[in-house]
């Protein structure tokens, strides 16, 4: 049976009943306050019940407080029914195949004025009326693979992810993009690094950091960078397009495994941490690589889809006063992996080391990397260092702890064998660890020194 | 009646002969000519939204301070960001998304740290609403008698122009209904809102917008009346209701666009147009009697087309590309913009000659209709379009002639010549050919901005109210009845009833919207209190302190706080209130001094009755010896000794017990 009284619960639909009236109902409110009148829009599931949501004439949303309710009456009703419209997202000989595959993030959508909602327009018709430069970067196809939220992404996603991206290669596509959300697109980037390898084409991972129905949404440009990233670049590797100052100018691509988001909010979030982006991107000047060595574009389509995972890792936050129990029970939980971001070098402290002996001694693979982001894990350098090593961690370069995280579940996934273990994770498969730190991987200005507030009153858009 | 080219085939077409008779014809009459009669004629309607900013410390979605003003060139960094439109219910894009994307502008904010942070320019999402803000708004709803809603809840408001870094507006409904009192009638209100203030925009040339975010964020309220004024002078009469019940509250900004009002105006038969940030509400007479006669304007503009072309879906205007020199033209203007790397394209629109030079406003024809848009929508600065029917700037005969012949155009076609940037040049066209269409219809929807002449500019497309949609960053604020009723008990007297109580005090009238803007009543009230006659505080505040404020600059740390602690140590010390007129200059220049300080300042000297009476009889006589003449006249002689004593007297005395006492002596 339809839900004429969408969202309301308790009290407020209680009252809604008494009086007879539905959401989409026009509806004239007697109150101890004054009159109102307007459409009953439905309830967010989580507000109280002691309200009702009215849109008045004037295109405004207002709550009614139930309590002040002396009369109401239903004067009219339009339900309101929504399709995206759709237009043919036009084909145009000559430029290149591209294949945008849903996770569930919103990059385009078209707002709901009467329900306030923002629908997500997904389909290349959806996109086109949304982008409609699009048509001239690519010849764009969709396919929705999951819906789920950023967080919500998981190993079952990254290996379905890797399969579909397989598929697509071998059909001969010229480059994929995964809209997908920013809290975790590292982590996918990441994953899909580790589980298709050698792929002849660009895979981008693009999201949008402010919804896609503000007209100031990064998502329009981020999409339209992506999709050219995707279709024209010569760098066929994993990587994140995302904003690259926080004004609408370009973007970066991002080697997916050295990636990270570092703000909150902010549209020029995500961040290359040790090393430099590898290009930028723009409609106006194409892509501009930063770094000489990438992986460049190929004809065949000779990719290795390894879609392994072992879901019995986890990432520990290392804090002063660590309780070794916290490791105890790790292991006693089956974990057989286990991350670390260690203080400085790749530190913990004294009281954890029996837990660490104990915990590699029944199997389990630690490896170190630094909470620090930016640097190496160095245990040569304290004693402290060499007697964690000696116990079994093993220090993982400068990877990244999510990095390290996600490619121990891949590792672990395929093989238990401590040696092998160790070898193909301190092996990179695509900057992961580098063997040289550049001095500009590491710029984080501060602001109010004058010589930099004067380069970001210059330079920085 | 227009003139026709067919009709004086000898003369050349003269456009101001045409302007003249197109004013006479549509009947227009100046502001100060017209009565109520003519606004009836032509169905003048208008109502207002009365922006006003609250006084808090802080901006109403983040904690960056409010009211702190930085100058243009003031800033630390820039973002740039464009505005695109999203799609509405039908899947198109609105007129005013459609028009504000062809623009293609960069919009570059400057940013100043100590004003902005991360929030305004969109880079983090609202914090909870600043309760300060939320209550003064409710306090002046309910002022209002207004419905207050029970829940509030943070709609997002599409503004595609750049003026707000999110592309949105975030406000709120808290009240609607309710009315206010006018002098002889009762004006409906709408709806009151809360809401973020907008950027202010340092400048917009070509393609670059720019804007500095200072304001930006700031709480704001604006109240919507009913369309129900009738004439200009009602309309003014409303904003300046609002505006003093506002400033009643005691708790809202004064100074430079602290108010802002927008008017919008609708003749007979016409449009609702909208005229946007009227600072003064002394001009909104004079700007909304410009925009009704200009409505009625394009309404006969109306009529005279569609008695010349009987389809109007069929009409089609042509071009063609000109060159300047190849041709050989004579107009400078266009010369000099070919020069600059301009291209140059000639338009006929058929059947329009004739239209180009019918009055619209003061000064202004249909061109300056084409001619703005062309400014805003295509991005080509001014003056970016000629013809011979220009006002300032005709083409000459010969090459109107050249470019007929071009476009192989007959009489009745107006024939105009635009210029710009290559790039800009088809939206330049379909710019034209739109608002040429639109001139079938009548009045197009827009807003315009207000100018100093009292005429007004296209600014954009009016937008609908299919922009509004809830901000999904922020929960819905429930207003207890409880919270409601404590509000309602502190609220501030009614308007309507200050006026009354002014007269009721005897204070003249002529001061009365003087202390009602500045919100004077409160100090009135509390002076009167100590004894003091309500009567004299009133004239004292309006003739006195207004005469000061005008010619004096304002000290930081002057409030009308120490006006009533001048009349309280005027009490405490038994001096005559006469004497506060000496004073005020002194405290509204040096608010610090202390008042013994100000008394030495202006050479006061305490004197008892007997003191100043001593010198009385010397007077007398000693006038007699000056003024041989007019010995016997004993006014003249009174008022030559008060004259005398009056600057003694002050403060001591009451100057009229004085006058007395020596009219006595005069007389024995």
């Amino acid at each position: 049976m339809e839900d004429i009284f969408q969202g309301y619960k308790g009290r407020a639909l209680d009252v809604l009943k008494k009086y007879n009236v539905r959401v989409w109902g026009k509806a004239n409110i007697e109150t101890n306050r004054g009159t109102f009148q307007g459409t009953v829009l439905p309830r967010a599931e989580n507000d109280d019940d002691c309200h009702i949501v009215l849109k008045i004439d004037t295109g405004y949303n207002v709550g009614i407080d139930i309590f002040t309710i002396t009369g109401m009456k239903e004067i009219g009703y339009f339900k309101a029914t929504y399709k995206i419209p759709e237009k043919e997202f036009p084909f145009t000989p000559n430029l290149p195949k591209v294949k945008l595959l849903g996770t569930g993030g919103t990059i385009a959508s078209r707002l709901d004025y009467r329900t306030g909602a923002v629908i997500p327009a997904f389909s290349p018709g959806e996109l086109y009326g949304a982008v409609p430069e699009l048509a001239d970067i690519c010849n764009l196809s969709t396919e929705k693979l999951f819906a789920v939220f950023s967080e919500n992404m998981g190993p079952e996603q990254y290996k379905a992810l890797a399969v579909a991206i397989g598929k697509e290669i071998e059909n001969g596509i010229d480059g994929i993009i995964i809209g997908h959300g920013t809290d975790t697109l590292s982590h996918t980037a990441a994953a899909l690094t580790f589980m298709v390898q050698n792929s002849p084409v660009p895979i981008i991972l693009v999201g949008s950091q402010r919804s896609s129905d503000r007209p100031s949404s990064d998502a329009a440009l981020n999409l339209m960078n992506a999709a050219y990233s995707a279709g024209h670049s010569d760098i066929a590797e994993v990587m994140v397009c995302m904003f690259g100052p926080t004004s609408d100018e370009y973007g970066f691509l991002h080697r997916g495994t050295r990636v990270r988001k570092m703000h909150s909010s902010y549209r020029s979030t995500f961040r290359t941490v040790g090393d430099t982006p590898l290009a930028t991107v723009s409609l106006k000047n194409g892509i501009k690589p930063i770094k000489d060595e990438y992986n460049h574009r190929r004809k065949d389509r000779k990719v290795k889809i390894l879609p392994y995972f072992e879901e019995k890792v986890t990432i520990v936050y290392y804090y002063p006063n660590m309780q070794p129990d916290i490791i105890d029970a790790l292991v006693d939980n089956g974990y057989k992996g286990i991350i670390i971001a260690g203080t400085g070098l790749g530190h913990i402290n004294k009281p954890l080391y029996p837990a660490i002996e104990r915990a590699t001694k029944k199997g389990v693979h630690i490896f170190m990397t630094v909470q620090t982001l930016w640097g190496f894990a160095h245990m040569y350098v304290y004693d402290t260092g060499r007697d964690l090593m000696a116990k079994g961690i093993i220090p993982a370069e400068n990877m990244l702890p999510e990095t390290a995280y996600i490619k121990l579940g891949w590792v672990l996934g395929q093989t238990d064998d401590p040696k092998e273990v160790r070898r193909m994770m301190l092996t990179p498969i695509n900057g992961e660890i580098t063997e040289r730190e550049p001095y500009n991987g590491y710029l984080i200005y501060q602001g109010g020194v004058p010589e930099v507030e004067d380069f970001i009153r210059k330079f920085r858009k | 009646m227009i003139m026709s080219k067919k009709q004086s085939p000898s003369k050349q077409f003269d456009p101001h002969k045409n302007y003249q008779a197109t004013q006479k014809a549509i009947g227009y009459v100046s502001r100060s000519e017209a009565t109520k009669k003519d606004y009836e004629r032509i169905g003048f309607k208008s109502g207002l939204e009365v922006h006003q900013q609250l006084k808090t410390k802080k901006k109403l979605f983040c904690r960056c301070p409010a009211g702190i003003f930085n100058d243009d060139n003031d800033y630390h960094a820039e973002i740039i960001r464009h505005m695109r439109p999203t799609l509405s219910e039908m899947g198109e894009y609105d007129g005013t998304a459609l028009m504000e994307f062809k623009t293609r502008k960069e919009i570059v904010y400057r940013i100043n740290n100590k004003t902005t942070c991360t929030y305004e320019i969109d880079d983090t999402p609202p914090f909870p609403i600043n309760r300060e803000a939320l209550e003064i708004a409710l306090e002046i709803s309910l002022q209002c008698k207004m419905s207050i809603v029970g829940e509030v809840h943070i709609t997002r408001k599409q503004y595609l122009d750049g003026s707000i870094p999110t592309g949105f507006q975030r406000t709120a409904i808290l009240g609607v209904g309710g009315e206010l009192q006018l002098k002889n009638k009762k004006i409906g209100l709408i709806q009151l809102s809360i809401e973020e203030d907008a950027c202010r925009e340092v400048s917009d040339i070509g393609h670059r917008r720019i804007y500095k975010t200072d304001r930006l964020g700031m709480p704001l309220i604006e109240t919507v009346t009913q369309p129900e004024c009738l004439t200009p002078d009602e309309l003014r009469e409303a904003g300046d209701y609002i505006r003093f019940l506002n400033r009643s509250t005691g708790k809202v900004r004064t100074g430079m666009g602290a108010a802002r009002q927008d008017t919008n105006v609708s003749c007979e038969g016409g449009t609702r147009v909208e005229i946007k940030g009227v600072s003064h509400s002394k001009w909104l007479p004079e700007l909304s009697h410009n925009e009704c006669f200009r409505q009625w304007a394009l309404l006969n503009i109306k009529k005279e087309l569609a008695s010349r072309i009987s389809d109007p879906s069929s009409w089609t205007m042509r071009h063609i590309d000109v060159d300047a020199y190849s041709l050989n033209l004579e107009n400078e203007l266009a010369q000099q913009r070919v020069d600059n790397g301009n291209k140059l394209v000639a338009v006929a629109l058929p059947s329009f000659h004739g239209i180009l030079s019918h009055f619209t406003q003061p000064g202004k024809s249909f061109t300056n209709e084409i001619s703005d848009r062309l400014k805003v929508i295509a991005c080509i600065e001014k003056p970016n379009i000629t013809s011979d029917e220009d006002l300032e700037n005709p083409l000459s005969e010969q090459d109107a002639v050249k470019l007929a012949s071009l476009l192989k155009a007959s009489a009745d076609d107006a024939i105009v010549l635009i210029w710009g940037p290559e790039a800009d040049i088809p939206t330049a066209l379909e710019t034209i050919e739109e608002r040429c269409r639109m001139a079938f219809e009548g009045v197009p929807r827009e807003t315009r901005r207000p100018l100093s002449d009292g005429t007004s500019l296209f600014e954009r497309v009016l937008p609908g109210a299919d922009r509004m949609y809830p901000d999904t960053d922020s929960a819905p604020i429930p207003l207890e009845d409880s919270y409601i009723k404590k509000l309602s008990n502190n609220l501030p007297v009614d308007i309507w009833q200050r006026y009354q109580e002014l007269a009721k005090m005897r204070i003249p009238e002529d001061t009365h919207n003087y202390i009602l803007r500045r919100n004077l009543v409160p100090i009135i009230e509390e002076v009167a209190n100590m004894g003091f006659p309500a009567r004299f505080v009133g004239t004292f505040l309006g003739h006195n302190l207004k005469c000061i404020e005008g010619r004096m600059p304002l000290h930081q740390d002057f409030t009308y706080k120490r006006i009533v602690e001048m009349f309280a140590f005027l009490k405490k010390k038994q001096l005559h209130h006469s004497l506060a007129k000496l004073m005020l200059p002194v405290i509204y220049e040096h608010p610090n001094m202390d008042f013994n300080s100000v008394l030495i300042s202006i050479n006061f000297k305490r004197r008892t009755f007997d003191d100043l009476m001593a010198p009385v009889d010397y007077l007398i006589e000693k006038l007699k010896e000056i003024r041989v003449t007019q010995n016997g006249d004993s006014d003249v002689t009174v008022n030559w000794v008060m004259g005398q004593l009056n600057k003694q007297a002050l403060g001591n005395i009451d100057l009229k017990e004085l006058r007395k006492r020596i009219e006595e002596r005069v007389s024995k």
